[in-house]
């Protein structure tokens, strides 16, 4: 075991070594592997944030689809309401204009009856008058007997 | 794999313990371990300033998953003991496991296996032929990392605290009264010595023992395959173990020298 110069070699080589490994290999090396940890730090920290705004976003959704059907059937029940109402006022006025329809028939046949029956009463008159022309001939006087005329065509 | 038959097991494994060395003295230089140590070096900083270069934020390559993975595991190591703030603890952490890593990992190339290399291709005969491939079984390469760690811990100690400070930190401390500073004193550069010293050890005779029942072993004859293996799977344990001792040595050790007490 003899100790010599080989020592010193070796001192020299190591403090070289050292100082290159110092200057030009470790701030590289260890700044890349810190910068990848940073990024790779802020990508989960981004996908946590997504995972939890999409969460939110879903809650989101889910109440309003809720809140969407509810309002959906509140209309259908509207609707359901305001058919039966139509439908109803639809029927009363059909049933009137029913009810008004056959009055005025009523009134019209009423009339009409009323029409012919002076009509008829008239005819009945001159038919009366000639009936009895015919029958009395000369010996009856129309303007003196009319009178007796007069009454019975009012008792028809 | 006996190198040659004239060899008894006791040269075969002496020759193996042996450095290529140039120089005389203390200015010998162990041109096998030292150069690997440098080369692995520069393997481990080519990769990683590749990776540096082209470093992406974005979705990373297979092998910026690998560096990113290592450079990770020490930044975490460095964080959960380290709680000030300084640039140069963490990059040294890096450096100092990687490159002890790799240096480590030298001890699972087969012994014979360089030499034969350099035999078939220079011709050289093998018995001339040295190689130490795996630098952290040279004490020298151990200590040099050890003392530069100690070097930083004094200097980041004094730094912190202050030279007052530091002093006062050496001698007010396990006992309060003055006339046990000396004794303070011898305990607590004790305590500062051995730090370096088991740091450089630990490491070079866990590494040098493993080489050495590798050689072992090589000299057993046809039995060493299943053996080697074995041994070399145990090493899976050792090799990144002794590493990542050594760094987290390196980073408690700074960490104490930054505490003000």
């Amino acid at each position: 075991m003899d100790i010599n110069a080989t020592l010193i070699g070796q001192l020299v080589a190591f403090v070289v070594f050292v100082i290159f490994c110092m200057k030009y290999v470790w701030p590289p090396i260890i700044g890349a592997i810190e910068a990848r940890q940073a990024t790779i730090a802020d990508g989960l920290a981004a996908s946590d944030r997504a995972a939890k705004d999409l969460e939110l976003a879903q809650a989101k959704a889910t109440a309003q689809l809720k809140e969407a059907k509810v309002e959906a059937a509140s209309i259908v029940d509207t609707a359901k309401k305001l058919e039966a109402r139509i439908v109803e006022e639809a029927a009363g006025k059909a049933q009137a204009e029913k009810e008004r329809i056959l009055a005025t028939g009523h009134a019209e046949i009423e009339t009409e009856r009323n029409r012919a029956k002076e009509e008829l009463r008239q005819q009945v008159a001159v038919l009366a008058v000639a009936g009895a022309e015919k029958i009395l001939e000369r010996s009856i006087d129309a303007a003196a007997h009319s009178d007796i005329l007069d009454k019975l065509v009012a008792e028809l | 794999m006996s190198a040659s038959a004239e060899l008894t097991s006791q040269e075969y494994i002496r020759h193996h313990l042996s450095n290529l060395t140039v120089g005389e003295g203390f200015w010998t230089v162990h041109l096998d371990t030292l150069g690997w140590a440098v080369f692995l070096g520069f393997v481990f900083l080519l990769i990683f300033r590749s990776v540096a270069k082209k470093a992406t934020t974005g979705v990373p390559g297979k092998l910026q998953c690998a560096v990113e993975m290592i450079v990770g595991f020490v930044d975490e190591s460095v964080k959960s003991t380290f709680h000030g703030k300084n640039p140069l603890i963490a990059p040294l952490a890096l450096t100092i496991f990687v490159w002890v890593l790799l240096m480590n990992a030298m001890d699972w190339v087969p012994v014979d296996l360089l030499p034969h290399l350099i035999h078939w291709t220079t011709g050289i005969e093998l018995s001339h032929i040295y190689m130490k491939p795996v630098p952290t079984t040279d004490p020298n390469i151990t200590f040099a990392m050890a003392f530069g760690v100690f070097f930083l811990v004094i200097y980041y100690s004094i730094k912190v605290k202050g030279l007052g400070g530091f002093i006062k930190e050496l001698t007010t401390q396990p006992f309060g009264h003055w006339s046990l500073y000396p004794v303070n004193f011898i305990l607590e550069s004790v305590t500062m010595l051995a730090r370096p010293l088991s740091l450089a050890l630990r490491l070079f005779g866990n590494l040098y023992a493993g080489e050495l029942i590798f050689l072992l072993i090589a000299t057993i004859g046809l039995f060493q395959l299943p053996v080697h293996f074995l041994w070399a799977a145990f090493h899976l344990l050792v090799i990144p173990l002794q590493a990542f001792i050594f760094m987290m040595l390196t980073i408690v050790y700074l960490s104490l020298a930054h505490e003000d007490h």
